[in-house]
Formats: C-alpha cells, sequence, structure tokens
C-alpha cells in the first residue's frame, strides 16, 4: 500500500520536498514511515522520533497507516 | 458561522475579533495580539513568514476554542492565526475572550495562547536585518538553515 508523506518548513527543506508517497507492507505502522524516511537523502537533518499526526491528528509511533493516509512529519511548532 | 478559531492571510481585525465575543452576559473583554517585533535572541528582525499544515491547524484552533470555553466557560472565545509575509509590528495573532468576570478571563486567555503555542502546526522563519532567513524553534531560537 502507499501513503501521503507531507512534510513543513525545515523538515521540507531538508528532504527537498513537500510531499512524497511511501509504499509500505500491510498492516504498517507511523514507526514504518519513519522507517522509509530515514532511508532517504536529507533525513539525518530530522529528529530520530518527530512529532507525526495521521489524517489530520497527532499520532504516535504504533498507530497503524492504511492505505492512502496523509502522514504528516510535523517541525517543532512556533505559531503565535 | 465563522469559525472561532481560524487562519487568515489577510491583517487581523481587532474590532472585528472584540465584536465576536460581545455579549450582554460578559462583564470582561480581553484582546491579545501577538505582533512581530524587531529583535529576537538578539538579532535584529525585519518579518516573519508564517506557515502551517492548514487542514490541522485549522481544526486544532477552532478546537482550543472551543475547549477554551468548555473550561473556564461561560465564555466566547475567537483565534485568529495569521500566514503568510509579516512585518514588524503587524498582528500574527489574535485571541478574544469575552466571560463575565475579569479573573476568568485572564486565565483564559492566557491558557489559549499557551495551548496554541504547544501545539497547532503553525513554522516562522525569521527575515535578519543582514539579509537571512531561518526556521525559529519553539523557544524563540532559529534553528540552522539548511543549504541545499
Amino acid at each position: 500500500m502507499s501513503v501521503t508523506v507531507l512534510l513543513f518548513a525545515s523538515y521540507a527543506d531538508a528532504l527537498g520536498a513537500s510531499s512524497l508517497s511511501v509504499d509500505l507492507p500491510a498492516e504498517a505502522t507511523v514507526a514504518d514511515v519513519l522507517a522509509e524516511i530515514a532511508r532517504l537523502p536529507g533525513s539525518e537533518l530530522l529528529p530520530a522520533s518527530p512529532l507525526v499526526a495521521v489524517n489530520q491528528r497527532y499520532a504516535s509511533t504504533s498507530t497503524r497507516v492504511s492505505p492512502g493516509d496523509e502522514v504528516a512529519l510535523i517541525p517543532p511548532v512556533a505559531g503565535g | 458561522m465563522t469559525p472561532l478559531g481560524r487562519l487568515t492571510r489577510e491583517p487581523i481585525d481587532a474590532a472585528v475579533l472584540v465584536r465576536e465575543v460581545a455579549r450582554p452576559a460578559h462583564g470582561a473583554i480581553l484582546l491579545f495580539l501577538g505582533v512581530v517585533r524587531e529583535v529576537n535572541d538578539g538579532r535584529g528582525v525585519t518579518g516573519i513568514e508564517y506557515s502551517a499544515y492548514e487542514a490541522m491547524a485549522g481544526f486544532e484552533l477552532q478546537a482550543i476554542a472551543s475547549e477554551a470555553a468548555d473550561r473556564f466557560g461561560p465564555a466566547d472565545v475567537v483565534i485568529v492565526h495569521r500566514l503568510g509575509e509579516l512585518g514588524l509590528e503587524e498582528a500574527s495573532v489574535g485571541i478574544a475572550v469575552g466571560h463575565a468576570h475579569r479573573d476568568e478571563a485572564y486565565q483564559l486567555s492566557r491558557w489559549t495562547i499557551e495551548e496554541l503555542k504547544r501545539r497547532v502546526p503553525i513554522w516562522k522563519r525569521e527575515h535578519y536585518v543582514d539579509g537571512t532567513r531561518e526556521w525559529a524553534d519553539p523557544a524563540g531560537r532559529p534553528v540552522a538553515e539548511v543549504h541545499q
């Protein structure tokens, strides 16, 4: 299956993209998504366990992902 | 109905926010504006560029506005965060709170801005007087710019 991974701010700069499609085995979790991202050039600039959202809600590394899900890597937020 | 928590690319109109939370039951209305400051961490700032994970940020702002009203209610809370390029003295965030009493209104205003800073997926890139620009971390300290 594949999921869309969104990148923002410094993470988008690090990986040179704001959106990626990642292929995963069935029953994958957020941890599997992060492992795939960690193989990409530029990912060494990201923390080992970035904040993650699945379908616009904060999630944990054990959160299951489904085909077509929107997984976002959230840099330290700086609103206000 | 206009969402109580929302993003905008237009200048924030403080008078509109105040009107939105005015009710006959409220004896206290507070307006908080976060504005672009000329110095951060000892460096001269000329402006700030705000960006967001818009769908999620809108959801979180709305959630904070409803939670705030539940937490210290009965209250009215409106939160607007601006995106795009902002110059000095321009407001990046506006929070209006209406409550029967001032004690709760002050608590509510403070809780709302801290919660926004803690969990709403918004980022800022500061532009400095020397022409450089860097992403700021939540403590306000710049993160080294990534050069590609």
